[in-house]
């Protein structure tokens, strides 16, 4: 076990979450893409904790962040999907693209 | 509180086993005197085996198109998920791990239930199936939030989140006397997590045995057994929680521990009879508007008693 | 060793889940992935000595995940991979973006000369976090609060069509809101 390898998993993990919310055409898709992202940031703020702080909680704090940032992303999200999808029937990104407009 | 050593973990399952078959044989029996007729201790503890013998050399029911993964695996997670929700029961001074976020893993363990039974109802492919898992996420979303209060009442008012450390706080007053709110929500949320009468309509009849549906055989032994030994789980851990764990005159730890969970559970089994079955939207409406305020009032009388006092 | 080998595992299980979820083809076993990859990486926080955490993530994400997939499979009309169908877009672009910030993530890993560690893990972490939040980090602690309370709000918002209006009328005099659905307190 070393500092490294956990960060390594984290980077991993932040990848595959970024090529997903890239990726993905469906709202809810791309959602996923983005809490694995955050997954990968929890294990690294994890790791960071133990090897390089741990008589601090910042560390411990950071998790708490992240957590309540993935459960405001996913309620968020499912209601803008479901508004949207009330008004229009869609629930492609790409559909919604003349939200810009 | 000790931990005993590994071989336990072979232990537990056994004696949750034979505490499974007691409860269902007294079901049985409760069946039997509802209908107008007492039934015989030989009766009471023949019929449930007799079902378990014949779902075992039962057939496996096949559905077209079924996802065979997520449905198996929905199905051994619901015994799973009690197992490992009962590593922190304690009987009597022993417990297999009594770990220092107990309270908070066996409230994460029995929120597999939620997961396995939706997948149980996914799995066969069949519709009135998938109503069942959907109307079980539905009424976890209700029974859910008072269940976690109640929990936290319990563990502010030990100061500690060690399920040893809670049963260690009431040497002198039991928990149930100062927090009653919480301990019959804590009750009444045990027969709901385990999908049991009155909370049963996620296998109502209405929907043709609804997430048990399309089970049959192991399956179904396992999902139904499970069933119950989520039920058997969850009120035993109601003892250590709110009623003393081993605490009493006399008698040794372990056996008080035995007989208060015998007696929550027969009470449990008995009152369960004399309701109707629930539907989600009602019973939604109630968790969120009353229930939720009144374990909330009694978790905040709870932490002021502990500052104050 | 034991916990070295554990946190390998963990590792390439949480990753290998990870990749399922843009693989698989059902709504169904996407979202149990992701649940996978998550439950993987408590374990990693579990192995760190975050007992109280590791436990809250599995608590959480179970929940979380079991009301993803009721949307998963509300908005995917792709019911358990009967049809397949590609729903990406700019595959290459996005795997050469991700594909490079995790190179450049792993240089940084392994060319930082991390500092010692500072200080010993407290007894009990999970009193460590408890004191934080409510003393140092109390402002994070309300902050999160009024996060939470305020997507509560605009979530119903946003979600709901029915306004006060439809339930109780034009002039909000009606003594029973007119609901599809009747709760259980019989108001």
């Amino acid at each position: 076990m070393s500092l490294e390898l956990f960060l390594v998993i984290g980077a991993g993990l932040l990848a595959i979450g970024l090529f997903g919310a890239l990726t993905q055409q469906s709202v809810v898709m791309l959602m996923m893409g983005l809490e694995l992202m955050l997954n990968g940031v929890i294990v690294a703020a994890a790791a960071f904790w133990y090897y390089l702080a741990p008589a601090s909680a910042d560390g411990q704090v950071l998790i708490i962040v992240v957590i309540t940032a993935m459960a405001v992303e996913m309620a968020m999200g499912f209601a803008v999907v479901t508004a949207i999808f009330r008004a229009r029937d869609v629930d492609m990104t790409d559909m919604a693209a003349d939200l810009k407009e | 509180m000790t931990e005993i050593p590994l071989w336990s973990l072979a232990v537990l399952p056994a004696v949750l086993g034979v505490a499974t078959i007691v409860a269902i044989a007294f079901d049985v029996a409760l069946s039997a005197r509802a209908g107008g007729r007492a039934a015989s201790l030989t009766e009471a503890v023949v019929v449930p085996l007799r079902e378990a013998v014949r779902l075992l050399v039962g057939q496996r029911r096949v559905t077209t198109a079924a996802d065979r993964v997520l449905w198996r695996t929905g199905v051994v997670t619901v015994p799973l998920a009690a197992l490992m929700a009962a590593l922190v029961l304690p009987l009597g001074g022993v417990a297999v791990a009594d770990l220092d976020v107990g309270v908070v893993w066996f409230n994460a363990m029995e929120i597999l239930a939620w997961a396995a039974v939706w997948l149980a109802g996914w799995g066969p492919n069949s519709a009135l199936s998938l109503v069942g898992g959907y109307r079980f996420v539905a009424q976890g979303l209700a029974y859910e939030l008072p269940h976690m209060f109640a929990l936290i009442t319990a563990a502010t008012a030990a100061g500690t989140l060690r399920v040893g450390g809670i049963v260690e706080a009431q040497s002198g007053v039991w928990f149930v006397v100062w927090m009653p709110v919480a301990f019959v929500v804590y009750l009444l949320s045990t027969a709901a997590m385990a999908f049991q009468a009155p909370f049963d309509a996620p296998i109502g009849r209405d929907l043709a045995g609804g997430v048990a549906g399309e089970l049959s055989g192991v399956d179904r032994l396992v999902l139904q057994g499970g069933r119950w030994l989520l039920l058997v789980v969850a009120v035993a851990m109601s003892v250590p929680l709110f009623l003393g764990g081993g605490h009493g005159p006399l008698l040794p730890p372990w056996l008080w521990t035995v007989l208060k969970t015998a007696a929550v559970l027969a009470a449990v089994l008995w009152l369960r009879r004399k309701f109707p079955t629930v539907r989600m939207d009602r019973f939604a409406e109630i968790a969120w508007v009353v229930l939720i305020p009144l374990t909330i009032l009694q978790a905040l009388a709870v932490a002021a008693l502990v500052l104050t006092w | 060793m034991l916990s070295a080998v554990l946190a390998w595992v963990f590792g390439a299980l949480a990753l290998v889940a990870g990749a399922l979820v843009f693989r698989l083809d059902s709504m169904a076993k996407v979202t149990f992935a992701l649940l996978a990859s998550f439950l993987f990486a408590a374990g990693e926080v579990l192995l760190l000595g975050l007992g109280y955490l590791g436990v809250v993530i599995v608590l959480m994400m179970v929940m979380e995940m079991v009301i993803m997939v009721v949307f998963m499979i509300m908005y995917m009309m792709n019911p358990a991979g009967l049809m397949p169908m590609a729903m990406f877009h700019n595959t290459r672009g996005s795997a050469t973006i991700a594909g490079g910030v995790f190179i450049a993530l792993t240089a940084g890993i392994f060319l930082v000369d991390w500092p010692e560690r500072a200080g010993r893990a407290p007894a009990d972490s999970t009193l460590a976090l408890g004191e934080s939040l409510m003393g140092g980090q109390m402002l994070t602690m309300m902050t999160l609060g009024l996060a939470l309370f305020a997507t509560i709000v605009s979530s119903v918002v946003l979600a709901t069509h029915r306004g006060r209006y439809d339930r109780f009328g034009d002039d909000l005099r009606a003594d029973h809101p007119d609901d599809p659905i009747p709760g259980g307190v019989g108001r």
